[in-house]
């Protein structure tokens, strides 16, 4: 059982440092004893093991919380193989860290946040962007052209212009909730960004239920939808809402289960950890960092049918084409936002293309490695800050390439219907998710020795570049048969 | 704790930036409210029957399913984290959890609650 903590942590108020290599057995290494410290007083060395605390046995750092219930709690180390009689360490005198650090540390991620909710906003706007000028591309149309170079500005020019815009509440309408549904789903999308790992370092909380918590505010977005939806009094936005709920918590089930797949082959749900198991730690070149064949997509063919499961689950949650039926204009008028108008609306929308980020960020981060260089280990990286640079390029990066695969998937399928979107997931996807659980879990516990795992992910990602291969000569042959003239130039 | 101050931070920014755009909007914005305006939207027609349609029980059975397959991944989470070293045993324990679940999925199938078109 390894109970090893990240790093050698601190415990201050004993003043002791104990190791990250604590023996599987329990119990905490200790590594330095600060001078003049309770714990040095009581005469604990380094070398010695804490076996247990206040009365119970310790096995990670976590049960060496100063409970604060007693001022000499009891101490018991272990010398080698001999047991010290218990000591009674001496809290007095004991002071806690300076308010002044934990204001400067509080300023540190208020700075963070602020700094995301403003990259959130641009990351939304730029996104439309792209996608209005894929979508010209694809219809072969130009798309927007005007504000800005090659139209660049238009997502700015589209805010300035929602805010000018009357805003129309309709007096049959539940106007408390229809002015709160909007808060909810722009907060619901904006929390996710909190634990979204743009770098090793650029992370505004490493929260350790990391990946839960963005499965969990997810679940306001829907609240806001339905809210929306009700408090419109319009029975084409109560059916968009409920339309909108209805495939959310469906598609739910089997994207939680693929994400239980990757959270049991980490042992962790903490978002860097994830990203920290999908890079190689051998010694060569070719052994070390994020190399694709160490990513969870290529890991073995399990998880590669998980990562096509988990996006298309992405889409369907995002309601995204060809998922888009809460707002389908052919039958619901808009679903959802038909009553709103101006900024409330803008704001719907908003958080549905910062959710495109979110969806993409968290698949690049779960499946493709997140910042993780291939050739650099962690450590090197974290050395480094051009290295550290370059690692949120890297994730950026990623997550614009699935950004693009989104907006691809919505302009090339049609919308699916109600009844087949309900039976892909409930007659499809949860099966197969449940079958993916319990096959990685066989895989897991029957030990698949490493050198096989290396072998059966550099196969796997070896028939995933033969396919792209194959992919993109269909592509020429089919546009060297229709003969259809190539414009490669975008910016037309 | 201090961990999460991000978060309530970023709660905050949020909805102060909402606050303020919708402020802004209504601030700015025209204000011409006419009857007209302020119905109900049917692409330009009057508004015919009941404001209030009655959602299809469908939606209701997919309610119900997904509180019962959540919790179900809710049960899991704290399994998968301990998963490397609960071992073979962990692995049946949990297999006879899931395929628990998966004869209730077949049963629920079998019985037409997964049929959206009748």
């Amino acid at each position: 059982m390894k109970r090893a903590t990240r790093k050698a942590s601190e415990l201050e108020y004993l003043g002791l440092t104990v190791s990250a290599d604590s023996p599987a057995s329990g119990g905490l290494l200790i590594e330095k004893v600060r001078p003049s410290s309770p714990a040095e007083r009581r005469g604990v060395l380094p070398g010695d093991l804490i076996v247990s605390f206040q009365g119970i046995k310790v096995l990670s750092v976590g049960d060496m919380a100063s409970t604060g219930f007693s001022e000499t709690p009891d101490l018991v180390v272990k010398r080698g193989t001999q047991d010290l009689p218990a000591v009674q360490v001496d809290m007095k005198g004991f002071e806690g860290a300076p308010p002044i650090d934990l204001l400067a540390a509080g300023l540190v991620l208020g700075i963070a946040a602020a700094v995301i909710a403003l990259f959130m906003a641009p990351t939304a706007g730029i996104i439309t962007w792209v996608e209005r000028r894929v979508a010209g591309r694809m219809q072969s149309r130009i798309g927007p052209n005007r504000a800005g170079p090659q139209g660049f500005l238009v997502w700015l020019a589209d805010g300035v212009k929602s805010i000018l815009k009357e805003d129309i509440i309709p007096t049959e309408s539940d106007q408390w909730l229809f002015r709160l549904a909007p808060y909810l789903v722009f907060m619901g999308v904006s929390a996710t960004f909190v634990v979204m790992p743009f770098g090793q370092k650029l992370i505004a909380a490493d929260l350790d239920i990391g990946i839960l918590f963005v499965i969990a505010v997810t679940s306001l977005v829907t609240i806001g939808l339905m809210t929306g939806g009700w408090a419109s009094n319009n029975k084409w936005s109560l059916l968009g809402g409920v339309r909108s709920a209805a495939q959310i918590i469906s598609y739910e089930i089997p994207g939680a289960v693929a994400i239980v797949c990757l959270v049991m082959m980490t042992g962790s749900l903490r978002l860097q950890d994830i990203i920290a198991a999908q890079g190689g730690t051998g010694s060569t070149v070719l052994d070390v960092g994020g190399w694709p064949w160490y990513w969870y997509v290529f890991r073995n063919p399990i998880t590669f049918g998980l990562f096509f499961l988990y996006f298309t689950t992405a889409l369907a949650e995002g309601n995204r084409g060809p998922f888009d039926l809460p707002e389908a204009e052919s039958e619901l008028v808009a679903g959802y936002s038909t009553e709103y108008s101006g900024m409330r609306y803008l704001f719907f929308f908003f958080a549905e293309w910062a959710n495109v980020f979110v969806m993409a960020g968290i698949a690049s981060a779960l499946f493709l490695g997140g910042w993780q260089i291939p050739g650099v280990s962690p450590a090197q990286q974290e050395a480094s800050l051009a290295l550290q640079l370059v690692g949120v390029g890297i994730f950026l990066a990623k997550s614009w390439v699935l950004i693009f695969v989104v907006i691809w998937v919505k302009w090339t399928l049609p919308r699916v219907r109600i009844d087949q979107m309900m039976n892909l997931c409930w007659k499809w996807f949860v099966p197969l998710s449940f079958g993916a659980f319990l096959l990685t879990a066989l895989w897991m516990v029957a030990g698949v020795p490493k050198s096989v795992e290396l072998v059966i992910s550099v196969l796997t990602f070896v028939v995933w570049g033969a396919i792209m291969v194959h992919f993109i000569r269909r592509v020429q042959h089919n546009l060297r048969e229709s003969r259809i003239p190539l414009h490669l130039n975008p910016f037309i | 704790m201090s961990s999460y101050l991000p978060l309530f931070l970023l709660f905050l920014i949020a909805a102060v930036l909402a606050v303020v755009l919708f402020t802004l909007a209504t601030v700015l914005g025209p204000k011409n409210p006419t009857p007209e305006k302020l119905m109900p939207f049917e692409c330009g027609g009057d508004s015919e029957g009941s404001r209030f349609v009655r959602p299809s029980v469908k939606f209701y059975l997919t309610a119900i399913l997904f509180v019962v397959f959540d919790i179900e991944v809710v049960l899991m989470y704290p399994w998968v984290v301990s998963f490397k070293s609960l071992g073979w045993m962990g692995f049946v324990t949990m297999a006879s959890f899931v395929s628990l679940l998966v004869v209730a999925l077949a049963y629920v199938w079998k019985k037409g609650a997964l049929e959206w078109e009748k």
